[in-house]
């Protein structure tokens, strides 16, 4: 691979990466959040993906192929989690989006642990 | 290699049983049983072999690295999977009880996730431990974060969903900002292997941003301030035997990946300016979680707040270890530290759990006389205290005075006088708590009769946080067996 090409596929995967972790601390609605968690995923493969095909020799490096494959695994799993965790915050309280009160340290939020024990 | 075997075991037992308790729910109870006797004698075959023969290693499927996967036992290694096991069985036998309690419909829901869920968060530390490379690490922190978030997300209510969902998203991005270091490692360095990575580090090391980045992620998955925020509401939100999973062990994991990184792997960048910068984070975390949990109504955001402030403890180790000179003291010191917090801890939100089930509350100002209502399980409250504040003979203590000691050793007396005036804070918020529960007011209803296995287990828990002390020669030994050639005190040779 060219250097030109090199450069510019490391730039598109942190313009990626950066542009994905914006949304995460931006966006309120869950799923958008969650869509957010994937773009930046999408990032982190596409480096992968770059480095491999930098390798010297026609045949491109196949340890980032194992890793990307691996990562798009656990992100697809991360994804499913995600969503039905998402799912059942709304079932619960009606809501899409978390409440930005309980980023103070649980001042608001974890008073109701009663319903633990 | 004649240990491999129980390096297999300690990964695959606990993922058997974590299938089987899926697919049997009445034998959950059982099934952790006897994962954690498997994991209890794996672990004792793995220390004996480390301490008669330095560190074990099992390549899976014999392939070995670079290409491979290897995994390896060395003393740092099984003294993680120890001080797990030790919060682990506890945590089992605890539980067998807790969920039980319920007559419910809910409550049989939680007993039926918890036990599959539990043993994969177990299954998930024990293979991190022994994880020899940084992109292995990647995937048991992400198994070890899924089981996190869905036993946070167990009580079902809503204030445990939403903490559950934010520690979520906080703890994927962080893992992308730690895969990201790691795809420039790679590219860097044409390898992900620890030790490969520090054979080659002198002539290629890791680029700054890499390291930055994987720092960052692994910071915001151990809550360290200033990423401290998800941490209070989702530790405090959950079931009592959960809590404690998650404040004693899962925080310590990435804790455990940024050692490897620092002090193994990338030992060649650790500059004494990143070493204080870590250092005084941890600082501050101890001022703002000690304060902050001086001013918590409510028992568990109190245990919660303790635990970032302990976070901060953990992150002194970074300047007092990366030292040549008396490093060794600050390294055993450290992770002494973390064993210790790690018992204390667990053994205060089964104390929590307890009084939450036993009064109907856990409102601090509320306690008073609880102590004639649970007079064990207010016994193991004060045991644990003694380990965090530090008194002697704790392991809280000797992990304090050896950090202490290289300290002093180095000449770094700011540092000195942070760890006691932790200690002072530490010893305020836990006497707010015992000056309530031991003042005789009107008896509080005991609600509900608590199983006596219930308090018996925090009870011993507390009792070795509280008597570790008079035993830390012995985990120093440990650590220093099969300890990586790469650390600097080890290179630098200095004394034990």
């Amino acid at each position: 691979m060219p250097d030109a090409d090199y450069r510019l596929y490391l730039m598109a995967s942190a313009a990626i990466f950066t542009i994905g972790f914006y949304s995460m601390l931006t966006q309120a609605h869950l799923l958008r959040r969650i869509m957010a968690f994937n773009v930046m995923g999408c990032g982190v493969f596409l480096l992968f993906i770059t480095l491999a095909a930098r390798a010297p020799g026609p045949v491109p490096d196949p340890v980032p192929h194992a890793m990307v494959l691996t990562g798009i695994v656990v992100s697809v799993c991360a994804t499913g989690l995600a969503l039905a965790l998402a799912g059942r915050v709304q079932t619960v309280t009606g809501k899409t989006e978390l409440e930005p009160g309980e980023d103070a340290g649980g001042r608001s939020g974890a008073a109701h642990h009663g319903s633990s024990a | 290699m004649t240990f491999a075997w129980a390096i297999v075991l300690l990964v695959l037992l606990p993922l058997a049983a974590a299938a089987l308790s899926f697919a049997f729910p009445r034998r959950g109870g059982w099934l952790a049983a006897g994962a954690a006797v498997g994991i209890g004698v794996g672990t004792a075959q793995l220390i004996r072999a480390v301490l008669a023969d330095g560190a074990q290693i099992h390549q899976v499927g014999g392939w070995g690295a670079p290409l491979g996967i290897d995994l390896r036992a060395d003393g740092l290694a099984v003294w993680m999977l120890l001080v797990a096991g030790i919060n682990g069985a506890a945590v089992a036998l605890y539980s067998s009880r807790y969920f039980g309690m319920e007559r419910s419909e809910e409550g049989r829901h939680r007993e039926r996730y918890f036990w599959p869920l539990f043993l994969f968060l177990w299954t998930a530390l024990n293979a991190l431990f022994l994880s020899a490379d940084i992109f292995n690490l990647y995937v048991t922190l992400e198994m070890l974060g899924f089981a996190a978030v869905m036993l946070a997300a167990l009580a079902g209510g809503r204030d445990a969903l939403a903490a559950a969902m934010r520690y979520l998203l906080v703890s994927l991005s962080a893992s992308l900002f730690y895969l990201l270091g790691v795809a420039l490692v790679y590219g860097q360095c044409g390898t992900v292997d620890l030790r490969l990575l520090a054979a080659q580090a002198p002539a290629q090391p890791a680029p700054w941003v890499a390291l930055a980045l994987m720092t960052g992620g692994l910071a915001t998955k151990t809550a360290l301030l200033p990423m401290h925020f998800w941490l209070p509401p989702a530790h405090a939100s959950a079931p009592a035997p959960v809590s404690a999973l998650l404040s004693a062990l899962v925080v310590k994991g990435s804790f455990y990946i940024l050692l490897r990184l620092w002090f193994e792997a990338f030992q060649v960048r650790m500059t004494p300016a990143v070493a204080q910068a870590l250092g005084a984070l941890g600082a501050a975390a101890i001022l703002w979680g000690s304060i902050s949990a001086l001013r918590q109504a409510r028992l568990k955001l109190l245990i919660a707040h303790s635990t970032v402030a302990q976070i901060g403890y953990l992150f002194l180790l970074f300047p007092r270890a990366a030292s040549p000179k008396a490093g060794f003291l600050g390294w055993s010191g450290g992770l002494i530290l973390l064993g210790a917090h790690a018992c204390a801890k667990t053994a205060m939100f089964l104390t929590a759990g307890n009084i939450l089930h036993a009064v109907g509350h856990d409102r601090i100002k509320d306690l008073e006389g609880v102590t004639r209502g649970l007079p064990v399980s207010m016994f193991a409250f004060g045991l644990s205290a003694l380990s965090l504040v530090g008194l002697p003979p704790s392991g809280g203590f000797a992990g304090k005075w050896l950090l202490l000691s290289a300290g002093v050793a180095q000449g770094q007396w700011w540092w000195i006088a942070m760890v006691l005036f932790g200690s002072l804070l530490a010893a305020a918020y836990v006497v707010r708590v015992l000056t309530h529960a031991f003042t005789s007011g009107s008896k509080p209803a005991i609600l509900n009769p608590i199983p006596p296995v219930m308090e018996w287990t925090a009870l011993v828990l507390a009792i070795v946080a509280a008597g570790f002390g008079l035993a830390a020669f012995w985990p120093a030994e440990l650590l220093r067996a099969g300890a990586p050639q790469a650390m600097p005190f080890l290179a630098g040779g200095a004394a034990p």
